[in-house]
């Protein structure tokens, strides 16, 4: 589980995150939702210690992340996962080798059981067969699944995704968001995914934490957002026309029981 | 005063990347893999440019000295004792490393800067890996390895290049021979070795800092692989000025 307590972020004189209270839960998958410019990726980039908050506590399972000394922080972040908006695999490595690279790095065991690990991983992303290719010969897809083979190469506790969907089309987002899901609960990861696709907020939602203009204005599940009194919400969500007629139909249908 | 500041808050930067830079390697072994791909990315690679240039100026060196030096005053052997001094002395360190500035410096400043914008370093940042040290360290070191041998290939490029105009008949190699033989004193070569280690450390950390710390997208990338040749330039001149001072 990973809270955000006060959390406030200013660049400057500008205030960018403003009073962030926010709680991720072990074992779903966690939405940030919000325009651009909202201050998702701040916040992401807060949480992951990226960035360092002007003031708040972001507590992973009771531990402070803000007030942990340097070693503890390399410590925790052994336990993160992190998939970025545009996968950045190392382009110098081989699909197998980038798997690797997290289990090379921190993992005792031999060679043939990293190698082991790293095509489990692989194959858990439906990728058997491009070990050997470099990231400039796969696809966008096919890049965000490696990329999602080698953040959870050492089995992390926390996962994190910064628009995982970005530059995807539809069919793809939906193998995406279904991997992200599958691994959440089989893992019992805390997983949380920074996103503006629709798809991903009806689909696999299951606490969403709606930023804007730096305030988590809203939290909830993708069931309730559907009867959720916030404006804000509302013309943020709704703001498609297909969106709109989904939602016109559920109140109408809502009506109808009452 | 603003130059001032900024130069400064530079230093201070340098210094503090520098501080994480030589922090023991995570995994040593991935240490030794990434410090034997940066001596052959680095260095081999640079052997050819080396040997070319070191060549083609040890064969110019010895026709300038021959037509504007020489008289019937001058004994013949002066030719290729100057060429010797001058490639040992100055061009196979401080020059070569210029040269190699241009070349390795951007190289480094480009590779840095790219992953720098394409969040790799973010991501490795991450996984709790030391990025400074995983990336840096291993060039710092690699260059300043293989640099010595850089040198000596230069040298001997040189030389030979020197031998090549005799075939113009402009000096005979016996009189080049003895030039070269002429009160040798090993310590020049010495001090072509230690300039050339602490250019390498230059090139190398300069052009890593200026990668390393990109902020923005392409443009500022390019722009840190010039900044990187031109800072590293200077420098290495500005040290070479003090070495020279120091070991000589």
């Amino acid at each position: 589980m990973i809270q955000l307590k006060h959390l406030y972020k200013s660049f400057g004189d500008k205030e960018v995150l403003k009073d962030i209270n926010a709680m991720f839960d072990n074992g779903k998958v966690n939405l940030i939702i919000g325009q651009s410019g909202s201050g998702k990726t701040v916040l992401m980039k807060n949480v992951v210690g990226l960035l360092t908050p002007t003031s708040g506590s972001i507590f992973y399972d009771e531990r402070d992340f803000c007030s942990l000394t340097k070693k503890e922080r390399i410590l925790l972040r052994r336990e993160m996962g992190m998939i970025f908006q545009n996968a950045a695999l190392f382009d110098s490595m081989t699909v197998l080798e980038n798997v690797m690279f997290p289990l090379n790095m921190f993992s005792d065991s031999p060679y043939e059981d990293r190698v082991k690990r790293a095509r489990f991983c692989l194959s858990r992303v439906n990728l058997d067969d491009a070990d050997n290719k470099f990231p400039g010969e796969i696809s966008g897809g096919m890049q965000k699944r490696v990329a999602i083979a080698r953040a959870i190469a050492l089995q992390p506790k926390y996962l994190f995704c910064d628009e995982p969907n970005s530059g995807l089309d539809p069919k793809t987002s939906i193998v995406i968001d279904e991997l992200i899901h599958g691994i959440t609960h089989e893992d019992n990861i805390t997983t949380i995914v920074n996103t503006h696709d629709m798809n991903s907020v009806m689909g696999i939602g299951e606490n969403i934490t709606f930023i804007c203009e730096g305030r988590a204005e809203w939290q909830g599940s993708n069931v309730e957002i559907m009867d959720a009194d916030n404006k804000k919400l509302e013309d943020f969500i709704f703001a498609s026309d297909i969106l709109r007629q989904v939602k016109i139909a559920h109140d109408q249908e809502k009506k109808q029981k009452q | 005063m603003l130059t001032l500041k900024n130069s400064l808050t530079h230093l201070g930067r340098y210094v503090q990347l520098m501080g994480r830079v030589v922090a023991q390697p995570d995994r040593m072994r991935m240490f030794y893999k990434q410090y034997v791909t940066e001596m052959f990315q680095l260095g081999y690679n640079s052997i050819g440019i080396v040997l070319i240039i070191s060549f083609f100026i040890g064969a110019v060196i010895c026709l300038q000295i021959k037509l504007n030096i020489q008289s019937p005053w001058m004994p013949r052997m002066v030719t290729g004792y100057t060429t010797r001094e001058i490639m040992l002395l100055e061009f196979s360190s401080s020059i070569m490393c210029l040269i190699l500035a241009g070349k390795v410096g951007s190289n480094i400043a480009s590779e840095l800067g790219t992953m720098r914008i394409t969040q790799q370093i973010d991501a490795l940042d991450i996984m709790g890996v030391n990025s400074a040290n995983y990336l840096i360290l291993p060039k710092i070191m690699g260059l300043m390895t293989i640099m010595p041998i850089l040198v000596t290939f230069s040298v001997a490029a040189g030389i030979l290049g020197a031998y090549a105009t005799s075939f113009m008949g402009t000096t005979t190699v016996s009189e080049l021979t003895e030039g070269f033989r002429y009160q040798f004193n090993q310590w020049f070569f010495w001090c072509g070795i230690i300039k050339a280690v602490v250019y390498a450390f230059i090139i190398t950390s300069v052009s890593a800092y200026k990668g390393y710390t990109v902020e923005g997208g392409s443009v500022e990338v390019g722009k840190a692989s010039t900044d990187a040749v031109v800072t590293s330039s200077i420098l290495v001149l500005f040290a070479d000025i003090f070495l020279t001072q120091l070991l000589t």
